[in-house]
């Protein structure tokens, strides 16, 4: 069983990964060796500092790339300095994404756009390139990370439910259209996991999200890490147009 | 190879096509064998046999066996 989870010598990229779920991520496939690009927007040291702990603390390649998903010239640039190095890609994780909350007559229009932007078309574009690298050794693995709120929405999240919504409808027709090529697409639909995104969360809305969870705790980055592990690796070679619920039995 | 046998290996390994048959410059997406699903396919194989990594525009563009020619030689590789 180990040597279907060892990632040695493959490479795989997570978009957000500097923080909360996206850097357990890297941190989980770096541990079976995968190589790794790393992405995130804000911060060139934080950034810095992840790769260099990655590489010493598990001898892998890595590098960074500091744009916004929702910049296809950015993306681009992206895939050709992983083509320029690796000549490969074995995984995508679409990890960044923010979240809003509006209440129906507060939403403005350009909230709309940029959650759409960064959690949609951000999505989209790295499935692009991605697949295309993918597709030259006919095998790879795209999980992208939706959300609980995308499945069964929330008050206060009609647009970030829709932007997630949109992530499930665009996996489910991405694994058909790339499963001939032996490239699998599937979503991870995390509940209440503790990161920054959610520590603006208001007390009674916390609690009664809290209240929700059948196991009684919140996830954490980790517990969503070990779900990618599993579609990133060959544990899942016949796993495809999956949405994986990873939220503590929330909707049981 | 030469750069049109590589072209034309590419067009024959992705869309499967007749090994012993040149491919003529009007072939062209919507002929048999060359579907939606294919294409991705073609790009792929295209991009692998010259090593390079296309736009996006240059993608959708990618109409026939002709314009292939056209595109590839903004990446350096003429015919
Ligand atoms: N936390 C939850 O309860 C929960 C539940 C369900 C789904 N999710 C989903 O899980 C994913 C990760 O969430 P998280 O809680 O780990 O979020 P987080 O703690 O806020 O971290 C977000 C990461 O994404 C990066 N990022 C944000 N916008 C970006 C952009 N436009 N381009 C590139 N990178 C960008 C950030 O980079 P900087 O560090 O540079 O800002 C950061 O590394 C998101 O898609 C989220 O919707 C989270």
């Amino acid at each position: 069983m180990e040597s279907i989870f060892n990632l040695q010598g493959k490479v795989g990229i997570v978009t957000g990964a500097t923080r909360g779920i996206g850097w357990s991520i890297a941190q989980a496939l770096a541990s079976k060796g995968m190589n790794l690009i790393l992405n995130s927007i804000s911060n060139q040291e934080l950034l810095n500092e992840r790769i260099n702990e990655l590489k010493e603390n598990f001898k892998i390649e890595a590098d960074g790339f500091l744009f916004d998903v929702s910049e296809p010239n950015s993306v681009k640039e992206c895939y050709n300095q992983i083509f320029k190095k690796y000549k490969r890609l074995d995984v995508l994780v679409n990890n960044a994404g923010i979240m809003k909350d509006a209440l129906i007559p507060m939403i403005s229009s350009e909230m709309i756009d940029r959650i759409l932007d960064v959690n949609v078309k951000g999505v989209i574009y790295n499935l692009q390139y991605a697949s295309r690298l993918m597709g030259r050794n006919k095998s790879g693995s795209i999980i992208n990370v939706a959300s609980i709120i995308g499945r069964v929405g929330n008050e206060g999240q009609v647009v970030y439910s829709a932007s997630k919504s949109a992530v499930i409808g665009l996996t489910y027709s991405a694994a058909k259209e790339l499963a001939s090529q032996n490239i699998r697409v599937n979503a991870i639909a995390p509940g209440f996991i503790e990161t920054d995104m959610i520590k603006d969360v208001p007390p009674d809305k916390f609690n009664k999200i809290s209240e929700n969870i059948k196991m009684k705790r919140l996830g954490t980055p980790d517990d969503i890490a070990k779900s990618v592990l599993y579609l990133a690796s060959d544990l899942s070679n016949y796993v495809t147009g999956q949405v994986l619920g990873v939220d503590g039995g929330m909707l049981v | 190879m030469t750069n049109i046998e590589k072209l034309n290996a590419a067009f024959v390994e992705a869309l499967d096509l007749d090994p012993n048959e040149s491919i003529r410059d009007s072939y062209s997406y919507g002929d048999p064998k060359w579907d939606s699903v294919a294409h991705m396919a073609l790009v792929v194989s295209i991009e692998a046999q010259f090593d390079i990594m296309m736009e996006t525009d240059d993608v959708i563009d990618l109409s026939s066996f002709g314009k292939g020619k056209e595109i590839l030689a903004k990446y350096g590789i003429n015919f």
